[in-house]
């Protein structure tokens, strides 16, 4: 928790990043984009279900960047989010026998809607206290999906089994494959829009308020509206997020959406970096292969040998995957020279 | 039906094949997983995170693979155990599962840990047709081979154990008034829900009072008062070890004597009854599969002495009083005789056959007259238990060894 207190106690909460800065060159992103098209072609079906479970996270990091890194206000609830949407698409693909794909914006709305009301109050507190009326959020989500009044609904407990898309109009590619390019068709999709919310009149009013609280109402923005609308953009896109993380996994049940989910997330998005947009798919390799090098590299000690590597991440580059990715480009400009 | 009339045909060419080869000239088959030299067996366990106390069940499986490789392997082959960790979040554990399945190309999956990660997984190893062998939890669903012919349980399962307190107290104490505490997850509300189909119709009158925790509570102290309150003069204590221990002090400190049924999770002496206070701890009611370590009743028993031989030659780190370190060397016992009896049919069927086929199998660390059987129509290894009552500084065996199945 202290790395969150370091962070929120500092006068400007969230380093103000220029909006051009929030996003890749052209070129750049159609050689991320190729790569992400070509690569699963030559992979095993596992390695697909790690790249899908890639893109998922990306897009709740990619969400969590748009509240924090947008419009300054921050969140250790957005496991909450995440719960809401995967249970959502769960019981409406389970229960209801809606079409998956359907599933999804349903999911989205209904978190949008969540988060839009979670705003509200949350309106009243800022910086660390803010983190700590979300964490509550998080903590006590496992439990409420545990309530025996919903255990109809949510199976309680034992959690619910959700069955995987079979590829449509006959397509010869597994069903990894096929959740694959579906995943990534809607993760592109958000990523564009999230580029274009920001550079809109919305993404400016965003970044005032993070920038200036005060300043930014005296130019006219409604700083309620804003921020309880950041809270719903960056819920309903958790929310999507989660319910494509509940059709890949095929399961949902409490336990995959603890405090431990939210904590993850809000690393993802420190270590590829603040306000970044493309730093999500960094930051969410981060929380998926680290936990397994660190696993690999100690069986028994892994929580500290992940704890190391954060470490060294945080103290060489405090500003995650844009600051490497600054560097970079600065030394292909001098080779080019 | 397919993948089950499948199972019928390969199994009964199995048969065909077992009866017209002789013993030396049987085939050698091997699926992914297994060769010539080596058998490579998965499983995934909680290591980190929450439920990380249960690591020690794998890291004591493992010690007791490096003797059976020691002392020259399972018919020559040496077994190559892989095992991951999940943090017990499911959507870890499928990816897990999946890197066992698809990259490491495990044979089985072995001994995975907690109720929600096994169900998070046991529809695409059904799926994709490996065993998902003695699952690490007494949930009651894994007894199902009719839906899950790939996966079975191992030790006896919650509802039985509960149902059998249920008849215990309908015969003794048929007037009772009975106050419940257990755990809000998976685990209590299956021991709960099996001490209810006890009961049967008498359930809503004999319960007076149900009262739940999370796991997360620092102490259930103020569950403890409440119960007493109720008037309650039986207590169903439906805790894990840590609860448990608080729960029988507690109800010294207040004074409360009801009839007091413990599960058998929380049976330990070390880890539980010793740290309670023994004086509060006195005529508990409870009941065991497995010997426990530190019962003094098995001082001089070859059952236990091998186990010690075994721990202080291969896992000498290990804290002997731990039950999951007693639990990992008899499951993976279990595992040794399925491989032995498969002999050089390593085919992920042949396998699930052999581990469907076990009868009368005593495994030293088990109850006297507890043995491990399993049949086509029966997933469920262990399902017998023997009453206990605590007297002294130990558990006192009464009664038959009572074999309660229930099925999934």
């Amino acid at each position: 928790m202290s790395a969150v207190e370091e962070v929120t106690s500092e006068a400007p909460a969230v380093e103000a990043v220029p909006k051009r800065a929030m996003t890749l060159g052209y070129g750049t992103s159609l050689v991320v984009l190729g790569l992400l098209i070509i690569a699963p072609m030559f992979l095993k079906n596992f390695f697909v279900f790690q790249m899908t479970m890639l893109l998922i996270y990306a897009l709740a990091v990619l969400a969590l960047n748009i509240l924090t890194g947008g419009s300054g206000q921050f969140s250790l609830g957005q496991s909450a989010f995440y719960a809401v949407g995967a249970y959502t698409s769960a019981i409406l693909m389970e229960h209801m026998g809606v079409n998956y794909a359907l599933t999804l914006p349903i999911a989205g709305i209904i978190c949008f809607g969540f988060g839009f009301l979670f705003g509200q109050p949350a309106l009243r507190l800022s910086g660390i206290y803010l983190a700590l009326a979300t964490f509550a959020l998080a903590v006590a989500m496992p439990q409420l999906l545990k309530l025996g009044f919903f255990e109809h609904w949510t199976g309680g407990v034992q959690g619910l089994v959700v069955t995987k898309p079979d590829a449509p109009f006959g397509l010869p590619i597994s069903q990894d494959r096929w959740l694959y390019y579906f995943t990534l068709v809607i993760a592109i999709g958000i990523y564009v829009a999230s580029v274009n919310l920001l550079r809109s009149r919305s993404g400016r009013a965003f970044m005032a308020i993070r920038d200036n609280e005060i300043a930014a109402s005296a130019m006219g923005v409604d700083v309620a509206l804003y921020k309880t609308l950041a809270f719903g953009v960056s819920a309903g896109i958790t929310g999507v997020a989660g319910g494509l993380g509940a059709i890949a996994v095929q399961f949902v049940a409490p336990d995959g959406y603890t405090i431990t989910l939210a904590i993850s997330l809000f690393l993802g998005m420190v270590v590829g970096g603040v306000g970044w947009l493309p730093g999500s798919i960094v930051g969410s390799a981060f929380i998926i292969f680290v936990p397994n090098i660190a696993e690999h590299i100690s069986k028994g000690l892994s929580g500290a040998v992940f704890g190391v590597l954060l470490f060294l991440v945080i103290f060489l580059v405090p500003h995650g995957a844009r600051q490497v990715a600054i560097v970079a480009q600065q030394l292909i400009g001098k080779l080019k020279k | 039906m397919s993948a089950l009339k499948k199972l019928a045909i390969l199994s009964a060419a199995f048969g065909l094949l077992a009866a017209t080869s002789g013993g030396a000239l049987a085939q050698k088959k091997y699926d992914p997983g297994a060769s010539d030299t080596e058998i490579k067996i998965g499983n995934i366990m909680p290591y980190s995170g929450p439920a990380s106390a249960y690591g020690v069940i794998a890291k004591t499986e493992e010690a007791y693979f490096k003797k059976i490789n020691a002392e020259g392997g399972i018919n020559g082959r040496k077994i190559n155990f892989i095992s991951y960790d999940d943090a017990y979040s499911p959507p870890k554990t499928v990816e897990q599962a999946r890197k066992l399945v698809e990259s490491d190309e495990a044979l089985i999956v072995f001994n995975p840990l907690g109720t929600p990660p096994n169900t998070a997984i046991q529809k695409y190893l059904n799926s994709k047709k490996v065993p998902q062998l003695f699952v690490a939890t007494g949930a009651t669903k894994w007894n199902d081979p009719k839906s899950f012919p790939w996966t079975m349980g191992w030790q006896p399962n919650y509802q039985s154990e509960t149902q059998i307190y249920a008849k215990y107290i309908l015969k003794n104490k048929p007037d009772a008034k009975i106050g419940i505490l257990y755990q809000n997850d998976d685990y209590g509300k299956d021991y709960l829900k099996g001490f209810k189909d006890g009961l049967g119709a008498k359930a809503a009158s004999m319960i007076v009072l149900e009262e739940s925790y999370e796991v997360s509570e620092p102490t259930i102290d103020s569950h403890i008062v409440k119960l007493k309150a109720s008037g309650a003069d039986v207590f169903i204590n439906i805790t894990t070890p840590k609860f448990a221990a608080q729960a029988i002090k507690k109800n010294a400190e207040i004074g409360w004597k009801p009839l007091h049924f413990l599960n058998n999770v929380s049976a330990s002496i070390g880890s539980v009854m010793k740290p309670a206070g023994f004086e509060n701890a006195q005529d508990i009611i409870s009941s065991n599969y497995l010997k426990d370590t530190s019962d003094p009743e098995w001082k001089n028993d070859p059952g236990m002495k091998a186990f010690d031989e075994f721990l202080a030659k291969y896992y000498p780190e290990a804290n002997r009083i731990d039950s999951f370190v007693m639990y990992g060397y008899t499951v993976a016992q279990g595992l040794v005789h399925v491989l032995k009896a498969s002999g050089d049919n390593l085919t992920r069927e042949n396998v699930m056959k052999q581990a469907a086929s076990i009868k009368g199998l005593e495994i030293g660390s088990l109850l006297p007259g507890i043995k491990v059987n399993t049949s086509a129509t029966d997933f469920a290894p262990i399902s017998a238990v023997q009453l206990q009552k605590f007297k002294g500084e130990t558990w006192e065996r009464f009664g038959e060894v009572i074999d309660a199945e229930v099925g999934g």
